[in-house]
């Protein structure tokens, strides 16, 4: 040994403790300006990317037929944002179920079965990105090409359009005429997704992914033996997945593959990718609304949840496996089962709760083999939802949130229900409570019928035990928080497992994004009456506690005799054994 | 719905022109300057062939270093983890298993010394590195095998040592780089 291995921890732990402190800084430091650039580009103010993108628009426009000037309501504009999501229905399954005689597919790839077709469809165009199949051997290059590819930048985009459009509505004013679908959705496309994702692209390029069309790779090892080696055009894939926090891997193992994420550098750029367009959305709020006070409040509470779930994860994952610590090894490097040398153990258990916070749900290193505390963390994360969130959905889920606790400020202090100068009406909260209880109740109703059905759910499973009771849970919160992240070694490619997640994405993806504008829409067309001294402050310390105590509260009744079933239990098992 | 079906149905042909074509094919075009065309990264053993640097492949035999244990066997057309869960009793005895091997084939070595790595399987199963102490816990059997003097096989694995990249993340050692530098030694 050339130095002492209690040296060569500490300096070890240090660096990669560094990593994730830079990974985090640089993320808030460029969400910021980002925010502003975003609060711009949907304020129709001069930006710099004007003069390539305003042609481009135009033509666009005049290519659609479309008036991108002309206000609509929200309902019109919540039509317009469906029609133009779902119409990929039916385009996506027939792809999918023909990719065997389409062209470019080089390693003649299988169509896919109807049910995995249709949760595969489903799951692609929610931005849920939930994969029941392996990548290498389950999709053709044409299949990654026209259906991933466009799916990758309309998604987000749809979900930031809904954003836009809750920000215009929040405006003080009182009106029914909002801002067109399409010109929140093209600038969400070409000022922010496309031009991001193309710089990032040309990055991983260089730092070693391929970008070819060639098939997999058949040659013999140094050691003699036969390897395939997959491979794709993954550069480009891989930074508009990472940024539009669509999250399905081109393989399998998904960004813990080396060609998804080759080096820490990549990895650093995809992490902060996790969090980059949910924290610069909430600065655009700030700046779009002028209340800058109020996204610092949001943006405090999303990351005091963060780095709660963040500590006992990484805890527990540094101090590593005890039953192997048992059989007498070195244990120090902390729990590698399912993790990669080159991004270590500290490094990995960030991402994996980045990940379930934000609702990206790529994994850099498999959920199923954490510690039951991270593991369960990581659960907490997508049962949240709004810790950072998905993009444009981590606001519209915040907003749903401070609705909820400005009313039950409100009732505290016997005061009417107001929120940026407009009065909140029964009709919204009625929408806010239903909206509040979706989550946990499509996560948890699934799970519930996946218990009842054992001979249909119990063969799948990869643990046994309290642990896969963790796998069914998992699957289901993941589906309906739209995050597409699991617990892997579950065998989800069964009709069961296909339709019933299928259905939770659907309702679990659209009915928060409906609920959102329309108690938005609702609120912009009352009168703007003002704040009063007795009005609930909603940009301070005060009430983002409030906020906090409420996700808490509703997270933990809904979800911890759950979560006691699954990963508490296993913890309890090994602390025990 | 109806007036909206239209410019929806456009809209989706000018996003395939856009997502499938312009931009995968500029990507393309500028993976030609790329090392290796966009190929991924590659490099030549002693005899000339390529290999890829950033994929792990499967070293069983004791004239080579060990790289990791893989789910899949480093079959780089189905990646994916062991995904077994920390308590599970199956894996667990395959973890005892794979530290009984390598105290067979490195005899000699302290099982203190044994590194979590070599006896857990990565994320992707292509893990192309180690940690350096799971190179270095394997110098003795090398230097037997392949009758060389252990402090120069101890001085290539030092070499191959990647330091943390830009400052920050784990040390780490790429398995096939220090093999393939171990067969050009005489």
């Amino acid at each position: 040994m050339y130095y002492s291995s209690a040296f060569k921890l500490g300096k070890d732990v240090c660096m990669e403790m560094l990593g994730i402190i830079v990974i985090f800084v640089a993320m808030v430091a460029l969400s910021i300006p980002l925010g502003k650039y975003i609060a711009k580009v949907y304020a129709g103010e001069v930006t710099f990317l004007d003069r390539i993108f305003h042609p481009v628009e135009k033509l666009i426009y005049r290519f659609l037929g479309v008036d991108a000037m002309c206000p609509m309501t929200w309902k019109q504009h919540l039509v317009a944002l469906l029609t133009v999501n779902l119409l990929w229905f039916p385009l996506t399954m027939f792809v999918l179920m023909n990719q065997n005689w389409l062209p470019l597919n080089p390693d003649h790839i299988a169509a896919m079965s109807p049910d995995l077709a249709f949760h595969s469809t489903i799951s692609f165009i929610t931005n849920c990105f939930q994969q029941h199949y392996s990548g290498e051997t389950g999709m053709s290059y044409f299949s990654q090409i026209f259906i991933m590819f466009p799916l990758f930048f309309l998604t987000p985009a749809v979900t930031m359009s809904a954003m836009a459009v809750v920000f215009n509505a929040l405006k003080g004013r009182a009106t029914d005429k909002l801002r067109n679908f399409y010109y929140y959705y093209v600038r969400s496309i070409l000022w922010i997704l496309l031009p991001i994702s193309f710089v990032t692209a040309i990055i991983f390029l260089f730092n070693g992914m391929p970008m070819t069309l060639q098939g997999a790779h058949t040659f013999t090892t140094l050691q003699g033996d036969t390897m395939y080696v997959a491979r794709g055009p993954i550069a480009a894939f891989e930074s508009i997945k990472m940024l539009g926090l669509d999250g399905g891997g081109f393989f399998g193992a998904n960004s813990a593959h080396p060609f998804e994420n080759p080096n820490f550098f990549t990895n650093m750029i995809e992490n902060i990718f996790h969090m980059l367009l949910p924290v610069a959305t909430v600065f655009a709020l700030g700046f779009y609304l002028n209340r800058k006070k109020l996204a610092w409040m949001i943006f405090g509470v999303m990351t005091l949840g963060f780095i709660l779930l963040l500590i006992p994860a990484m805890n527990a994952e540094l101090k590593g496996n005890p039953a192997i610590t048992q059989m007498g090894i070195n244990n120090s490097m902390g729990n590698m089962e399912g993790k990669e040398i080159r991004f270590g153990t500290t490094a990995s258990a960030f991402w994996s709760i980045t990940a379930t916070s934000s609702m990206n749900g790529a994994v850099n290193c498999m959920h199923d083999s954490f510690m039951p505390i991270s593991g369960g963390m990581q659960m907490l994360g997508i049962m949240v939802n709004t810790l950072y969130g998905g993009v444009g959905t981590g606001v519209l889920g915040f907003f749903i949130a401070i609705i909820l606790a400005v009313f039950i400020g409100s009732l505290m202090i016997g005061r009417s229900a107001q929120f940026l100068g407009k009065k909140v009406g029964m009709r919204e909260i009625k929408i806010t409570m239903i909206i509040t209880l979706l989550h946990p109740f499509l996560s948890l109703v699934g799970t519930a019928l996946a218990c009842s059905f054992p001979t249909l759910t119990t063969p799948t499973l990869n643990n046994p035990g309290f642990h896969g009771f963790s796998e069914m849970i998992y699957e289901y919160a993941s589906a309906s928080s739209a995050d597409g992240s699991g617990f892997e070694g579950l065998g989800d490619n069964t009709p069961w497992w296909n339709i019933t997640c299928g259905f939770i994405i659907l309702f679990g993806r659209y009915l928060p994004i409906i609920g959102a504008v329309a108690i938005a829409g609702m609120l912009a067309g009352k009168q703007y009456i003002g704040d009063s001294a007795g009005t609930i402050k909603t940009d301070n310390a005060t009430f983002g506690l409030l906020v906090f105590s409420l996700i808490f509260v509703v997270t933990a009744l809904a979800f911890f005799p759950a979560l006691a079933v699954g990963p508490i239990a296993e913890h309890f098992s090994i602390v025990t054994h | 719905m109806k007036k909206e079906i239209i410019p929806s149905l456009l809209l989706t042909v000018v996003c395939i022109v856009f997502f499938s074509g312009v931009y995968p094919i500029l990507m393309w075009g500028i993976a030609q300057v790329a090392p290796n065309n966009g190929e991924g990264f590659v490099i030549k053993d002693a005899k000339g062939k390529y290999y890829y640097e950033n994929i792990g492949q499967k070293f069983s035999d004791d004239k080579f270093f060990w790289s990791r244990p893989s789910a899949v066997g480093y079959a780089a057309n189905g990646s994916g983890g062991s995904n077994k869960g920390p308590d599970n009793p199956d894996y667990l005895v395959g973890v005892k298993a794979a530290i009984d091997s390598f105290m067979l084939h490195n005899p000699g070595i302290n099982k203190a010394d044994i590194p979590s790595d070599m006896v857990t399987s990565s994320g992707s199963g292509l893990d192309p590195h180690i940690s350096v102490e799971g190179a270095e816990i394997q110098v003795a059997r090398i230097a037997k095998v392949r009758g060389l003097d252990k402090s120069k096989v101890e001085a290539l694995v030092k070499a191959h040592v990647d330091g943390p990249m830009l400052g920050m993340g784990p040390e780490r050692v790429n398995v096939l780089k220090l093999n393939i530098d171990l067969d050009a030694m005489k």
